[in-house]
Order: structure tokens, then sequence, then C-alpha cells
């Protein structure tokens, strides 16, 4: 294969470097027509892209572009896919910016092996095997940024979407919206018992109104937490169970064994009435007789 | 040999486990416990695990032993403190000791047993 010696390309990228440098960035321009790209930050970028190019070109390694002597010319392009990203830019645009190096390039070749036929070919199939190996790492840089914004958002969904909510001294209210999975349930049972430790309390209320399906995997995740809270020695109420999903449980014969109540409004009064508490209407004088009687 | 107290308090025994437990010492803390609910006629027994950072399926097992063995013996067993990531383990490894009674702390513990001793002399 091509070695460091009969390789030009390092050469002529240091010759003419200025000139291909503006070459490129009209091609990237033209590609790029109704881009947002700071001009002057795509200036940057790309001569330092040009310049580890040509730094790690001398090295004749054309082969595999993950070795050390590539580590400054992926550096760049992991930069420039991560920008591109969080402007919300397409892979295609991105990718832009390794492929749109190829016409000046080549132009570049072509003008000056413009005697050796045989040269000139070689060297335009080393480039082209290069910037497509390149293209194709910034098209995966891209992915993975992508992944990783997708990820952190999911982690920020999952801890916005289980709190916890002090009803009254002692009781607790988990309001769960969206489907339960594994992942979930982990946060939400870690979040109920921490907060059922550091606050004391004796009941803690499960609202499932938000819960658009239960099947047999969220009832276990359900009875999970149940189960995990009571071994803390806090007692669990199941409130806003939907008609439908009361059918779907008796359906599937799910066993929740558990107390449940159609409202948290009912399981409120529930855990009131554990905590020897009662709600006294003040307009009415008689009501405070009645109430102070232990509801049944 | 390392022992874990038991303390009695009333009629009601109070057993703190501060130390990391193996095998042998539940065995013997099983043992002892027992002995000790027959000779001081205890009607509660509270075992307090706020301590304990690590409790696997024999530990689990054992604390349910020993609440059906203390039923046996007419005496309520309350467990008392567990961590949060060991009751998340111990429902995970499928353990739910359904049969053992809780409380968040030993206060709460002492409330509930008096509650459940009363709940059983006035259904007798």
């Amino acid at each position: 294969m091509a070695t460091a010696e009969t390789v030009l390309l390092p050469q002529l990228i240091a010759k003419h470097r200025d000139a291909l440098l503006n070459a490129w960035l009209d091609h990237q321009r033209a590609a790029n027509r109704g881009g947002v790209e700071d001009q002057s930050e795509l200036r940057d970028y790309s001569s330092r892209f040009l310049d580890s190019l040509r730094v790690a070109a001398t090295t004749g390694q054309f082969e595999d572009i993950t070795t050390a002597s590539w580590a400054e010319a992926r550096h760049v392009l992991e930069e420039v896919s991560r920008a591109r990203v969080l402007r919300g830019e397409t892979p295609s645009q991105t990718a832009t910016f390794v492929f749109s190096l190829k016409g000046p390039l080549f132009d570049l070749l072509g003008r000056e092996l413009i005697k050796d036929a045989a040269a000139l070919a070689r060297e335009v199939w080393i480039a082209t095997l290069l910037l497509d190996k390149l293209g194709l790492y910034t098209v995966e840089v891209f992915q993975k940024s992508r992944e990783e914004v997708i990820q952190r958002q999911q982690d920020e969904l999952l801890e916005l979407s289980t709190p916890v909510v002090t009803l009254w001294h002692g009781v607790l209210a988990l309001p769960l919206i969206g489907t339960l999975d594994s992942n979930r349930t982990q946060v939400v049972m870690e979040n109920l018992l921490q907060t059922i430790v550091s606050t004391g309390a004796q009941i803690a209320i499960i609202d499932i109104t938000g819960v658009p399906t239960v099947d047999t995997l969220v009832a276990q995740h359900l009875l999970k937490t149940v189960s995990a809270a009571r071994l803390m020695g806090a007692d669990c109420i199941i409130s806003g169970i939907r008609p439908q999903i009361a059918q779907t449980i008796v359906h599937l014969g799910v066993e929740l064994n558990v107390v449940s109540k159609a409202t948290m409004a009912d399981a409120f009064a529930l855990a009131l009435r554990r905590l020897n508490k009662t709600v006294v209407d003040r307009a009415k004088p008689t009501a405070r007789a009645a109430g102070a009687q232990p509801a049944e | 040999m390392e022992q874990i107290p038991i303390m009695k308090i009333g009629d009601c025994l109070l057993v703190s486990i501060q130390v990391d437990m193996h095998d042998r010492l539940a065995m013997s803390l099983q043992d002892e416990l027992t002995g000790k609910v027959v000779e001081t006629r205890a009607r509660g027994v509270m075992i307090d695990i706020s301590a304990l950072e690590i409790v696997d399926s024999f530990i689990g097992r054992m604390l349910n032993n020993i609440a059906a063995m203390t039923r046996v013996l007419d005496a309520v067993t309350v467990v008392v403190g567990m961590r949060p990531a060991v009751a998340i383990t111990l429902v995970e490894l499928g353990l739910q000791l359904t049969g053992v009674k809780t409380a968040l702390n030993v206060d709460g513990g002492l409330a509930l047993i008096r509650r459940l001793i009363d709940d059983e002399e006035q259904a007798d």
C-alpha cells in the first residue's frame, strides 16, 4: 500500500494551504446556503482541520483513522459535530463539512499532477477513501451527540415526572403520570422511600389517575413499590383507578392486594381517619359534634 | 463471640442489630430471642435494623421466621428502621416479609406494638 514517500497529499496541502482553505470555505458556503453558521467560526474550524489533516497525513497512515496520529483531526470533527447538533442541523449538513473538501482538493490534485495520470489516480483514490472515513466519523459523532441529548432529556423527564407531595403531616402523595416502566418504578420507589425516611410519614397515597394503561407489568411495579414502602413501615393507598383500568385489572387476573380508593380525596379521607384526624366544617356548628365521632 | 443484646422494656423486647449479620449470628439470635420471649413472657418484640446496610435473603427469611416463632409464643414482632436501599433489595429478591409488621422508627414501633396488643386483648 501507499507509504509516506509516495503520497504527495501532505506536501500539496502544505504548499497550497491558503488557496485550498478559501476554495473549501466557498464550497461550504455554497453547499450550506441558508445555514446559520458563524463565518469566522467556520474558518477557524476549517483551518484547524486542514492543518491536523496535513500533520496526520504525513505519518502515511490512511487506513485507520482511529490511531493516535488522527486524534487532533477527530477532535476538530467532534467539535464541529457537537456544535451542529446543538444548532439542530441535519446529519447531511454536518457531513458536508468534510465532504465539501473533496471538490477543492481534487481540483488541486488535478492541477498539480496533470502530467502524471497514474499518480493522480492514486492520490485521488487515497484522498477519497480518507475523506469518506472522516465524513462517516462525523456522522457517527453527530448521532452519538444526538443520543446524548435525548438521554439527558429522558433523565430530566424522569426526575421531573415523579414528585412526592406532602399532603399532611405524615401523609404523602405520589401522583404518577405516564407509563410505568422498570426505570421509572426504580426512581419512583427511591424517591418515595427517601421521602418517607426524611418526613417520617406513615401513609403514602399513590395516585394513578395519570397512568394511561395498567398491564400485569405495571401492576407488578406498583405492588413492588407498595411492598417496599410497607417494609419501611408506611402504609400505601392506591387511588385514581379509572373504570377501564379496573376492568383490565380484573380481566388480566391481576391481584392488587392493596387498599384502593376511587379518588385521591377518598384516599386522603381514609389517611386522616387512620391518623385519628377529622375535617370539620366550621360554617355549621352542628357538624363539629358529628365530626368528633370517628367516621365509619 | 459477638452477641446481639436483647433489652427488655416493660413487656417488650428490643433487639438493636448494630453489626453486620452473618448467618451463625442470625441463628444464635433466633435461639436466644425465642428463649427470652418465653422467659420474660414478653408480648412484643421490636427488631431495629436501622444500622443494617446489607440484608440478604437469609437474613430476610430469618426475620420472617422470628416473626412466625414469636407469634406462636403469643408475642408480636415489629421490624423498625429499614433503610430504603434494603427495602428495595428485599422487594427485588421477592421477599415481601408479609408476616412481619413494620414501622418507620423505634417510636412508631412501640406505638404499633401497643396497638396490636390492645387489639388482641379486645378480641379475646
